[in-house]
């Protein structure tokens, strides 16, 4: 026991003097570096295949697809990013001849889009680029002996650069047809780009015969891609498909040189994971030194950035809020970026609260130390909270929550007007608002609608209210009453919650992967939400795969699903509704296997529309199909509350923008004074700690004592 | 009304019975009914033994299920209600309907959280919004609350002492004179303190949230309370599988030896070498799999949970059998080359008499204390792994529910510490009373330290 | 002696086998090759093609244990099963499902692993049975009763609690140690201390009431009681007799427990920001990347055999009485 104290008191004295939380070595204090954190490793670093956002907050800073979305200017626009402009694309018919613009989308047999890219700019530094004295690549083959030394790519001790050019856009593009890459939006792109299907085709019989190795793609030609000078290219996409052009800002079209791929292709590299998944080579303002992903990820400054200046116009307010205090001045800003895992939240929080960490997201449980909410709902930081500095920024996110049912489910499913009812009456009794406040701390908007605000086709106020659910009363929605929501049971055939006909009271089941606990506490509200109404749930709870194998066999009834926007158009979020694209034999993303003639013959309608009025009239009409048949309990589009220090600058939640690290700006002295501060060591607790244990430690001390001195030595009565 | 018997109910109420029997038979047979009687005349044990007494009479009461019977349908035919109740959930009724709408803390009239309010004159203001039913019989909750509590605290205690001197008094008689040998005034002295708890509770839980509510404004006392089953059951039930896999295989290599202990070793090793926590955890999910394959198995969510937690036992046991078993032929190994098993071993004596006469006694110590701190071990690793995802179903009542979702709450600012404050008590008293009525089985059975008195 | 240690390592093999074989079993029951694929490949935009390209690319598009298409030997040599075990005795743990190296991981992961578990492990034995020592040595006192009864209460507190309330305090009231992290070298200290000291608070109740128990029951002895009545005074008696005779249970208790070091510090690990085994283990579960599951299972099978073999050659050393054959 005293040796524990004794090792207690010797460690924290031995490590420094003060601060000695901090999580940082101490020759890092006073330096330009971002700190902030990542809850899950990436999977997946190649371009070709990472998509979740926790891997694209790596990869949209290190690769540059050709277009990008205005950082500060809402609603969201596209801007160039390495593209000299934002292509516009040119159709074609079946004969190749040139159309109009405002041709029917039927009529269009090819749209063609041509992106032009600028002259001049320059890679990372990277040893795939460094060429020896004859101009042959120094590292293909790598020697042996190099290979047994180095463990990461900046271990290499010649790396070069080269130009930017468009064949390397366009060796990408082949990349996705690669059949080594499982690239997620193959199956898409397949549909659209002319000639993607096929390359896959061929690559995949070539690496069947083939003897493994690398690949030249540059060999395989793709009809629909091609290139046309050292610095454009040209993109032909079946029919017409507008929304191709926000592909074009993810990392998906950013380019990837074939000494690149050809380099991380040699023997030998992929068991010290030198692989393009691992350590990507982009041209963006930052490159990967670091890559831990058990402990730390370190982006810093790319030497050969060609730099780009800060905007210099946003949106309303923007200059009032400082976001444009930096207009024009040469990004990037931040020297460093520093990513450490963080799994668990409280550690997370703890840490951002102590200064280690300039931005942190709010989970529900902090919710209330940090922010107040104002008598008319509006948000700030609390008193505490503003007194360190800390600002908080919120935002919409273009998602959506909701509770589906199976559509192919005797009892909850069908378009008939009875499960009509029943699914209506069910809507009504789920409190969303309710859920909203306790489980999410009013971090959210109940949803009115498919679509989430910030998006076109989105309808605010009267307009927007889904009138099957709610009602408009002193100019807001209220939501039905339980009476409302027993008729419509009652004429559902489930009068009293039990069967009208055989008087078996009505049982639902409700699917879901949920296992935290959390969840308890939410499942027990969904209950209660049934039961308002009469309606026993049964929670069938399970792992993530039996749930995900329920939703594809449709034996799941009614179940919680989400979805974020790729891209902002209402294309997005309808296609999770459209008939074809059903979960059940089609494998598709409509998960509630929802199937209406009209919608889905309107949804072919709208989605190759220009933004307009006659677009806006299809959508409202598919937006009352929805509320009328009721297929998805429209929950709420999450609000984004999220906390940064006040020397961390020109921060502005961006949904679709992914490069947002390039913007930031740090004051590293007034965080090293305020870390200082908020960080002082408390020794009384620990002293206080230890002499009660010492105290503790004494009578048995005077008890040995007294044995001791005791005459017989053993003193002690046997029972 | 339809009686509804659950797997664990029918378990549950055989272990008691088991344990009837056995206390019947301790009474028969004079060998072991001396050094049960020494149990039985430490004070510390019988305390404990009576508390014990009262989880368990919780956990049988929560084992006693049925459904109501719903007012007949058109034809007059009857149909039950699907939600399956306990006899416990009947009794706590007035607690199950006092449903708030979020966190309150103990004994409070007001929310925790501030809430937009419209006040009397239009204005909106943030503020703590009254409880719907947490002391809302009070007019002025600011001025009278304390005073109220007071009063209902003291009518309750009242209450309670009242039954007890009652109790004191029928018993005064001819029982204690029948058992003079009985720690009565321990015995009493934890009555007293059970009948003071009791009595309070109830003048207080109908009128207040005496342990808060939780997130969903559940009171926290009838969730504590109907964790106890499941505590008791994991514990209990688990132990129950085990006994025979460790007892039986961990003798029998130690014993025999040999080709036997290679069997027993092999079986053993190879289930110890693989993470306890992965083979609970796929052994869980398989079992869900089967579980999703066939939802005709259940009529009702609480079967399903109940099948759950009773699988749970079951893969505990099979897994957790190990530890013992190793200790156990450690041990035998040690006994068999005493003096007097060799001598009898040279004798011809059966193994059988071997077994049952030096082997066993000599090692049921080791057995009952292992398992006495099985039982703790086991209701504290339910909270372990239902951190992991693999426990009991969450939406089941159980001690590692109410301590996962207090570890959230405690990042709070203020802290939320009733819910963890809650089943840290309840479990606290539950181990403590079990470990203490173990400690003096272990002196009383233990042939060694029998020895010294 | 030599022909137990002869045995004992041939009986490894079979073990490992059968460990392979159960691990496989399991988690192919749970998982099909298909889930896998879905798991890695995402939620969104997912095709069926997809799906059997990531089985052929990892070779998981083959029967699990029986090919019947298969001829000869094929049929058991050309399976999941076989192709996926045999490279594992060769200590080839090969690709990670995301394709990274499992070798390189458990190689670099190791050691924070070790900062944490062996401290923690050593630290609390010692603890631990000086406790038990104590509360042994001031039987029938009220110092062993307070002592039993705190024991008692700490071991009814969950494993959770404590680190809760040990961040809690010393991270984030005293702000003594960082609350999660870690670094290598000698930094590691900073990171490692708090972790260590809640891992032996936690363990301290019931490894001390457990140690307790066993030295009471050599104090209960008759050669104890002879020494005692020898005149050996009860410091010796303690420490020469009873100590040294306890020590068998101990260590057979300790070698059971040593595998667990990799399993043990798992939640701690995730709590603290370890990048260590554990914390590798329980993200490969939740991710279901089988490749990383089956390699920790079948490192901590071995590690297990050894310790096992350790242990009985202990008991020789220890206590001559048992004999190995």
């Amino acid at each position: 026991m005293r040796r524990l104290i004794l090792l207690l008191s010797l460690i924290p004295l031995a490590a420094c003097q003060q601060a000695v939380n901090n999580p940082y070595p101490t020759e890092e204090a006073g330096l330009g570096i971002l700190y902030s954190a990542f809850s899950e490793r990436p999977k997946h670093l190649d371009p070709a295949r990472s998509y979740s956002s926790n891997e694209v907050a790596f990869t949209g800073q290190i690769y540059e697809p050709p277009l990008q979305y205005h950082y500060l200017k809402r609603p969201y626009e596209l801007i160039p990013l390495t593209a000299e402009a934002v292509p516009r694309p040119r159709y074609e018919d079946a004969q190749g001849r040139s159309l109009p613009e405002d041709a029917p989308a039927a009529a269009i047999a090819v749209s063609v889009y041509e992106i032009r890219i600028r002259p001049g700019i320059r890679y990372q530094p990277h040893p795939a680029f460094s060429l020896d004295g004859a101009g042959k690549p120094r590292y293909l083959p790598i020697p042996t002996a190099l290979l047994d030394e180095v463990t990461a790519i900046p271990d290499f001790p010649e790396p070069g650069t080269r130009e930017l050019t468009a064949e390397d856009y366009v060796y990408q593009i082949k990349r996705l047809a690669h059949p080594g890459l499982h690239s997620p939006i193959l199956g898409l792109m397949a549909g659209h780009i002319v000639g993607l299907g096929d390359l896959a085709k061929t690559l995949e019989a070539e690496a069947r015969h083939g003897k493994g190795g690398w690949l030249d793609l540059r060999n395989q030609p793709l009809a629909g891609v091609q290139v046309v000078d050292r610095y454009t290219y040209r993109i032909l996409i079946k029919g017409k498909y507008p929304q191709f052009i926000y592909w074009l800002a993810m990392p998906f079209f950013a380019p990837v040189p074939w000494e690149v791929d050809a380099f991380y292709s040699q023997p030998g590299m992929a068991e010290k994971n030198l692989v393009l998944d691992w350590w990507p080579v982009g041209t963006g303002p930052y490159m990967m030194t670091v890559n831990q992903p058990h402990r730390q990820m370190r982006l810093t400054r790319n030497p050969h950035f060609r730099g780009e200046p800060y905007p210099a116009e946003g949106a309303p307010g923007d200059a009032e809020a400082g976001l444009l205090a930096d207009a024009g001045r040469t990004m990037p800003f931040v020297d460093e970026a520093v990513y450490s895992l963080e799994t668990e939240t409280i550690p997370y929080w703890n840490k951002f609260i102590q200064g280690y960490y300039d931005a942190s997201g709010i989970s529900s449980d902090n919710f209330d130390q940090a922010v107040q909410a104002g008598a008319g709902g509006e948000v700030d930081v609390s008193p505490e909270m503003a007194a360190r500095g800390i600002e908080l920024k919120t935002s919409v996110s273009a998602s959506l929550f909701y509770t589906g049912f199976n559509m192919l489910d005797p009892v909850v499913g069908g378009l008939d007007e009875k499960r009509r009812k029943l699914r209506q009456a069910i809507a009504i009794a789920m409190d969303n608002e309710e859920f909203v406040a306790i489980f999410r701390n009013g971090r959210g908007i109940p949803a009115q609608g498919p679509l989430p605000p910030g998006l076109f086709g989105y309808r605010d106020g009267r307009e927007g209210m889904n009138a099957r659910v709610y009602d408009w009363v002193d100019g807001q929605p209220v939501r039905k009453s339980l009476t409302e929501a027993k008729r419509l049971l009652a004429e559902a055939g489930y009068p009293g919650g039990r069967d009208a006909v055989t008087g078996r009271p009505l049982v639902l089941n409700f699917d879901t992967p949920a296992r935290g606990p959390d969840d308890k506490a939410r499942l027990d509200w969904l209950r209660k939400q049934f039961r308002k109404i009469d309606i026993e749930l049964v929670i069938r709870g399970t792992d993530y795969n039996r749930f995900q194998d329920k939703m594809r066999e449709g034996t799941a009834q009614i179940f919680e699903w989400g979805w974020n926007a790729d891209y902002p158009d209402p294309e997005n979020f309808m296609f999770l509704l459209y008939g074809p694209h059903k979960k059940v034999g089609s494998g598709g993303e409509n998960a509630a296997n929802y199937q209406n003639p009209e919608f889905d013959r309107l949804f072919v309608q709208m989605k190759d529309m220009d933004n307009g009025p006659a677009r806006q009239a299809i959508i409202d009409r598919m937006v009352d199909i929805l509320r009328e048949d009721a297929p998805w309990i429209f929950g709420f589009y999450p609000k984004n509350y999220a906390l940064h220090h006040g020397w961390l600058h020109n921060v502005k939640p961006n949904l679709m923008a992914n490069n947002e690290l390039k913007y930031r700006r740090v004051e590293p002295g007034s965080r090293s004074v305020a870390r200082q501060e908020w960080n002082r060591p408390h020794w009384l607790g620990p002293a206080l700690l230890a002499g009660v244990l010492v105290l503790g430690l004494y009578p048995a001390w005077r008890a040995y004592q007294r044995r001791q001195q005791a005459p017989g030595r053993s003193g002690r009565t046997e029972p | 009304m339809m009686p509804v018997v659950l797997w664990t109910d029918l378990l549950v109420w055989l272990l008691m019975a088991a344990l009837v029997g056995a206390v019947l038979l301790i009474r028969r047979q004079p060998h072991l009914r001396a050094p049960w009687g020494r149990v039985a005349r430490d004070p510390m044990a019988m305390a404990a033994a009576l508390v014990l007494a009262a989880y368990t009479a919780i956990a049988l009461l929560d084992s006693l299920h049925y459904r109501e019977a719903l007012p007949p349908g058109p034809q007059g035919e009857v149909h039950y209600a699907p939600e399956v109740k306990s006899v416990l959930d009947r009794l706590l009724a007035p607690l199950v309907e006092r449903q708030e709408k979020s966190y309150s803390a103990p004994f409070a009239t007001h929310a925790f959280a501030r809430e937009t309010l419209t006040g009397p004159d239009g204005q909106t203001i943030r503020d703590f919004p009254r409880l719907i039913h947490g002391g809302a019989h009070l007019a002025d909750p600011v001025r009278d609350r304390a005073a109220d509590i007071l009063a209902r605290l003291a009518a309750g205690l009242g209450g309670g002492l009242v039954i007890w001197l009652a109790w004191l008094g029928l018993r005064r008689g001819p029982r204690r004179r029948r058992h003079p040998q009985l720690p009565w005034r321990a015995m009493d002295v934890t009555l007293l303190a059970l009948m003071l708890v009791v009595g309070a509770l109830v003048a207080l839980a109908p009128h207040y949230h005496v342990l808060g509510t939780d997130k969903v404004g559940q009171d926290v006392l009838y969730a504590s309370l109907k964790s106890v089953r499941t505590g008791f059951l994991i514990g209990a039930l688990t132990t129950l599988v085990t006994l025979p896999f460790s007892v039986g295989l961990g003798v029998a290599a130690g014993y025999f030896g040999g080709r036997v202990d290679d069997a027993v070793q092999y079986l053993y090793t190879t289930l110890n070498a693989i993470p306890g926590v992965l083979l609970i955890a796929a052994a869980v999910l398989i079992l869900q799999a089967q579980m999703e394959a066939h939802p005709d198995w259940f009529e009702t969510g609480a079967e399903r949970a109940d099948m759950r937690l009773l699988f749970l036992c079951l893969i505990l046991g099979v897994t957790s059998w190990t530890g013992l078993a190793r200790l156990l032929r450690g041990e035998v190994l040690k006994v068999r080359e005493l003096d007097y098993v060799m001598a009898a071993r040279a004798f011809g004596v059966s193994h059988g008499r071997i077994l049952g006469r030096h082997i066993l006694p000599n090692i049921q110590h080791i057995i009952l204390i292992s398992v006495v701190m099985d039982f703790s071990g086991l209701v504290l690793a339910e909270a372990v792994l239902s951190y992991v995802g693999v426990g009991v179903d969450p939406g089941m009542y159980s001690f590692g529910n109410m301590i996962n979702g207090a570890r959230l709450e405690l990042a709070r600012e203020p802290v939320v510490w009733w819910q963890l404050g809650a089943a840290f008590l309840f479990m606290f008293i539950l181990v403590l009373a079990a470990n203490l009525l173990a400690d003096s089985i272990r002196d009383a059975l233990d042939p060694r330290t029998r020895q010294r008195t | 002696m030599s022909a137990y240690l002869l045995r004992r390592l041939a009986y490894a093999l079979p073990i490992l086998l059968g460990v392979n074989l159960l691990t496989f079993a399991l988690f192919f029951m749970v998982n099909t090759p298909d889930d896998m694929a879905r798991l890695h490949l995402g939620v969104k935009r997912v095709t069926p093609e997809a799906i059997e390209n990531w089985k052929a690319a990892r070779g998981y598009d083959k029967p699990l244990f029986l090919n019947v298409q298969a001829s000869g030997s094929g049929v058991l040599t050309d399976t999941i099963f076989f192709e996926k075990s045999l490279a594992m005795f060769a200590f080839e743990f090969g690709q990670a499902d995301d394709g990274r190296d499992i070798g390189n991981e458990i190689r670099t992961r190791m050691w924070p692993s070790l900062a944490i578990a062996l401290p923690t492990f050593v630290i609390g034995l010692l603890v631990n049975i000086s406790v038990a020592l104590i509360l042994v040595f001031f039987r029938h006192s009220y110092v062993e009763w307070t002592g039993v009864v705190l024991a008692v209460a700490m071991m009814s507190i969950s494993g959770l609690f404590y680190i809760i309330a040990g961040q809690y305090l010393f991270a984030k009231v005293w702000a003594l140690a960082p609350i999660s992290g870690y670094q290598d070298g000698f930094n590691a200290a900073r990171f490692v201390w708090l972790p260590v000291l809640v891992g032996v608070v936690g363990g301290l109740g019931a490894g001390a009431r457990w140690y307790r128990t066993l030295f009471l029951e050599e104090a209960g002895k008759d050669y104890v009681r002879t020494a005692r009545a020898k005149g050996l005074s009860e410091a010796r008696v303690l420490f020469r007799h009873i100590l040294k005779n306890g020590m068998v249970p101990i260590l057979t208790g300790a070698v059971a427990v040593f595998p667990l070091l990799f399993m043990g510090s798992l939640i701690l690990e995730s709590f603290f920001g370890i990048p260590g085994l554990g914390s590798y283990t329980i993200d490969a579960i939740n991710a279901q990347d089988f490749a990383i599951v089956r390699a920790m299972v079948f490192l901590g099978a071995v590690l297990y055999i050894l310790g096992l073999i350790l242990t009985d050659l202990s008991y020789t050393l220890v206590d001559p009485r048992v004999r190995l054959k």
